[in-house]
């Protein structure tokens, strides 16, 4: 069935013709249109580096395009800012939660828009009018909360109740159900649609396929900077899309489940970690696991389920209340970060901007970061086993672009994370904790990690593995360890079908 | 080349510093005169160096301090204090010319700006107290505590091996420009030649994924903010020794604005990470050239501190990125003033074409 919005040609509300944008060393997009029909839900889609950011940056002005011409409701505009944009009706919620966390929900929402009275910001009608807003999406958030008080997944919520402040003509949703749990994901949906029926044009990008497919009526593919196409949703079905955003078929996946699970756990050893009773009250109750050499255990549950949480505590990010951790069958006092690296234990954050990468430094100081931390400042790595060791990963991990000198910042989502394994695996660890390893990457960088992840066990390394996408821990995991409102409810040796997953987090009981 | 050299942060304080002496010399044509007697040099470069030595110094410790996402108010208290400890104690030696009072003096004023900078560092990385908050505390305590040991008087000494180190020469340049270079190589090699540097940038820039990263966060922090303190009690000891007298009030008053400054236009952002120890150098250089301009070109005392931040914020100006952009922006917009004409139809049908595809 087509859409509405193909029924009759109706003007582009946005309209982006023969775009190009180029960074040092980087044609971001080459020559790219793009449109944009009013109460249409569009789906921007590519692999990390594709070019969906820049795109949208260079329609919000975020950046100055080089050639090209963007219209926006018949308007050649040229925007200098987001505040320009968004005056234009152009409203953009980013990927990662871009709000002052100092400030109350209600300030958040406003922020920039607020009621005076007198010249003053009037806070009661500031909470009055953020309060209306809250409830038209039916979210109970008090609007005079301080907004870092809450998780991110609110945080976000919050960013979207802030988009959808503005009587936006374009909304554009950049990941925005990355933090979101399938409740809240489908309450976004229902907002989203109702912005569409009310003529709202919804750009909207994300790496959850099914997700795109739910929500969009039509796509744009985007591939190396270039536009592959745009087709209705209807018309190309999943394989055809992978297709199109890659460029080549996927078939590491299979391969990944074809594994027999278990299969390299080495269980004649003490366990490389065994946490008995470890808990951090209120989030986290008391919790016993134990990891062995060569297995992937999957952590699953929802968000603030404590899965996140227990994994900090293992790593010594925060402090345990009470408990015991044994490292290879000996007591251990996982008191830092520094402890725990010293037991040879690696951590990447979920939090990838805020707690992975050094933005500000180059790719290369980011990759030995930990293993020069671990040596003191007084022996650094020379240059010449430096780059070595730095060539050698990027290699391994397909980092793209292959420039150690580029700063982390520059690189796409998954090519970050791919510098951050690198971080820690020259370290040669012997637990690697990874928390939402593959949250906002796309397809291929996901598939590749998933693939480095199981090799990595096959190897002699224990995994700890936490996901918020049941099929992806049901798939590489050897064991799944069910959490739900900071218990250890279940561990499930061997392959587990994720409807299993689902019926225990959802129900909480065997 | 050319672009590697106008993309190069420490461009616009080297140009800025040549236009400065550009001007002294139209100011003054002998200003560049180098003259040698007795077998050490004289004129006014040397005597920029010699009194930029002291905010030099300060300015090397405040580069690694503000690296680390910081900034240490305290300096110009610490100096006070360092010179106040040196003065008081040779005042009451009872051999003041000795060489070993000397060298106990300076002993004691850099232990206890030692133990001050142990202070900020404390109050910085284990308590977590904001720096600016944090290093106020003894910026305003430190003259109090300087007045302390001065009794409030003005301590002047009659020491000639106290003398070298701010009014003395050695191979025929001041002591005091010697010292500063010094650390400053010291310094430069530590950062760069081990992993320090790299790690405190990291710090500085991220300190939430360095302390996952098992970098030292707390050690790094103490010590930058020890290293600070040191550099000023050393600028302390320079300032009471080039004057042979310890002023409470008045040495080292404002020296922190100076060393912030000479930061700033050395192009390490206050927000941390990236230093630059050549910049900061360069940056202490225009500040004291800037000084001796004033007093050279006669401008007159109350319009000394205008016509210094004229030239502070043209220089911070031209090193801002957005400033660099705008002006960028206008040069291109003059060049081609043409918008080319938007092509609406044709990309459009090419969409339709591929949608019905």
């Amino acid at each position: 069935m087509a859409p509405t919005s193909t029924a009759e040609p109706q003007a582009p509300v946005v309209e982006m013709c023969d775009i190009s944008i180029s960074f040092p060393g980087v044609k971001a997009l080459d020559g790219v249109s793009f449109r944009l029909l009013p109460g249409e839900v569009h789906a921007l889609m590519g692999e990390n580096g594709a070019g969906k950011s820049t795109l949208i940056k260079a329609l919000t002005g975020v950046y100055d395009i080089d050639t090209g011409t963007i219209t926006v409701a018949g308007v050649p505009s040229r925007f200098t800012g987001p505040r320009q944009a968004q005056d234009a009706g152009i409203s953009t919620v980013y990927q990662e939660v871009n709000l002052c966390t100092n400030l109350t929900v209600a300030e958040n929402i406003l922020l920039g828009r607020e009621p005076r009275r007198l010249g003053r910001i009037d806070h009661r009608a500031l909470n009055r009018r953020a309060h209306e807003l809250l409830s038209q999406l039916e979210l109970d958030i008090d609007p005079r909360s301080t907004l870092g008080a809450h998780p991110i997944a609110i945080q976000q919520l919050v960013a979207i109740a802030r988009a959808t402040a503005v009587s936006a003509r374009v909304l554009i949703l950049d990941e925005p159900t990355s933090s979101l749990d399938a409740e809240e994901v489908a309450e976004l949906f229902r907002v989203i649609r109702q912005l569409r029926d009310g003529g709202t044009a919804v750009l909207f990008v994300s790496h959850f396929l099914d997700q795109v497919y739910e929500i969009s009526d039509r796509m744009t593919v985007l591939r190396n900077g270039r536009r592959v196409g745009e087709y209705l949703t209807a018309d190309l079905d999943r394989h055809a899309l992978i297709a199109a955003m890659l460029g080549r078929e996927l078939d590491v996946l299979e391969e990944i489940a074809d594994a027999e699970p278990g299969a390299h756990r080495d269980d004649t050893v003490p366990p490389i970690v065994r946490a008995v009773d470890v808990c951090r009250r209120p989030r986290v109750d008391p919790i016993t696991l134990d990891i062995f050499p060569g297995e992937v255990v999957g952590l699953a549950g929802l968000l603030g389920s404590g899965r996140t949480e227990f994994a900090r505590l293992l790593f010594g990010a925060d402090k345990a209340t009470s408990g015991q951790i044994a490292v290879d069958g000996k007591p251990a006092r996982l008191r830092s970060p520094r402890a725990a690296i010293a037991h040879k234990f690696a951590f990447t954050s979920e939090n990838r901007k805020g707690e992975g990468i050094v933005g500000e430094l180059s790719v290369r100081d980011n990759l030995v970061l930990a293993l020069q931390a671990r040596r003191g400042f007084a022996r650094p790595l020379s240059a010449k086993a430096k780059s070595e060791l730095v060539h050698r990963y990027m290699e391994a991990l397909d980092v793209r672009p292959r420039d150690p000198d580029v700063l982390i910042k520059n690189l796409s989502g998954g090519n970050q994370q791919k510098v951050l394994l690198a971080r820690w695996l020259i370290t040669r660890p012997t637990l690697l904790i990874l928390d939402e390893p593959t949250r906002g990457i796309d397809v291929g960088a996901k598939a590749q990690i998933q693939k480095l992840v199981t090799d990595l066990a096959t190897d002699g390394m224990a995994v700890l593995f936490i996901s918020a996408e049941l099929d992806e821990v049901a798939r590489i995991s050897d064991r799944v360890a069910v959490m739900r409102d900071g218990h250890n409810i279940a561990q499930i040796d061997g392959g587990c079908a994720v409807s299993e997953l689902t019926r225990l987090i959802a129900s909480g009981s065997h | 080349m050319m672009r590697r050299l106008t993309a190069s942060p420490l461009l616009w304080p080297t140009l800025a510093l040549i236009a400065l002496l550009g001007l002294n010399v139209v100011l003054t044509p002998a200003f560049l005169t180098v003259r040698i007697e007795d077998g050490h040099l004289y004129g006014s470069l040397i005597d920029i160096l010699r009194n930029g030595a002291p905010t030099m110094l300060v300015a090397l410790g405040m580069t690694l301090v503000i690296a680390s996402r910081g900034i240490d108010l305290s300096v110009g208290a610490v100096v006070a204090i360092s010179g106040a400890l040196a003065c008081a104690h040779i005042a009451s030696a009872a051999d003041p010319g000795s060489v070993a009072t000397i060298v106990t003096a300076m002993s004691i004023a850099l232990g206890v700006a030692v133990v001050l900078g142990l202070w900020n560092g404390m109050l910085v990385s284990i308590f977590g107290i904001q720096p600016i908050i944090a290093t106020l505390v003894l910026m305003t305590a430190g003259r109090g505590i300087a007045l302390l040991i001065t009794e409030g008087q003005i301590v002047t000494v009659t020491s000639e091996p106290f003398k070298v180190l701010g009014a003395g020469y050695a191979l025929g340049l001041p002591v005091a420009i010697l010292t500063s270079l010094t650390v400053f190589a010291v310094v430069g090699l530590i950062t760069r030649r081990s992993a320090l540097g790299m790690l405190l940038e990291s710090v500085g820039v991220n300190p939430a994924a360095s302390r996952l990263a098992g970098v030292r966060y707390r050690t790094i922090v103490f010590a930058v903010y020890v290293f600070s303190a040191l550099c000023a009690g050393i600028a302390g000891l320079m300032i009471a020794s080039n004057i042979s007298a310890a002023d409470a009030n008045n040495a080292g008053l404002w020296i922190e604005m100076d060393a912030i400054l000479a930061v700033v236009i050395g192009g390490t952002s206050l927000l941390g990470g990236r230093f630059s120890l050549t910049g900061t150098i360069l940056g202490a250089l225009i500040i004291q050239t800037l000084t001796t301009t004033v007093y050279t070109a006669g401008i007159t005392p109350e319009t000394t501190l205008v016509f210094k931040a004229v030239v502070v914020i043209a220089v911070c100006l031209l090193q801002a990125p957005r400033f660099r952009r705008l002006l960028r922006r206008r040069r291109r917009a003059a060049l081609q003033p043409a918008v080319p004409e938007p092509e609406v139809a044709e990309p459009a049908q090419r969409a339709d074409k591929v949608a019905a595809s």
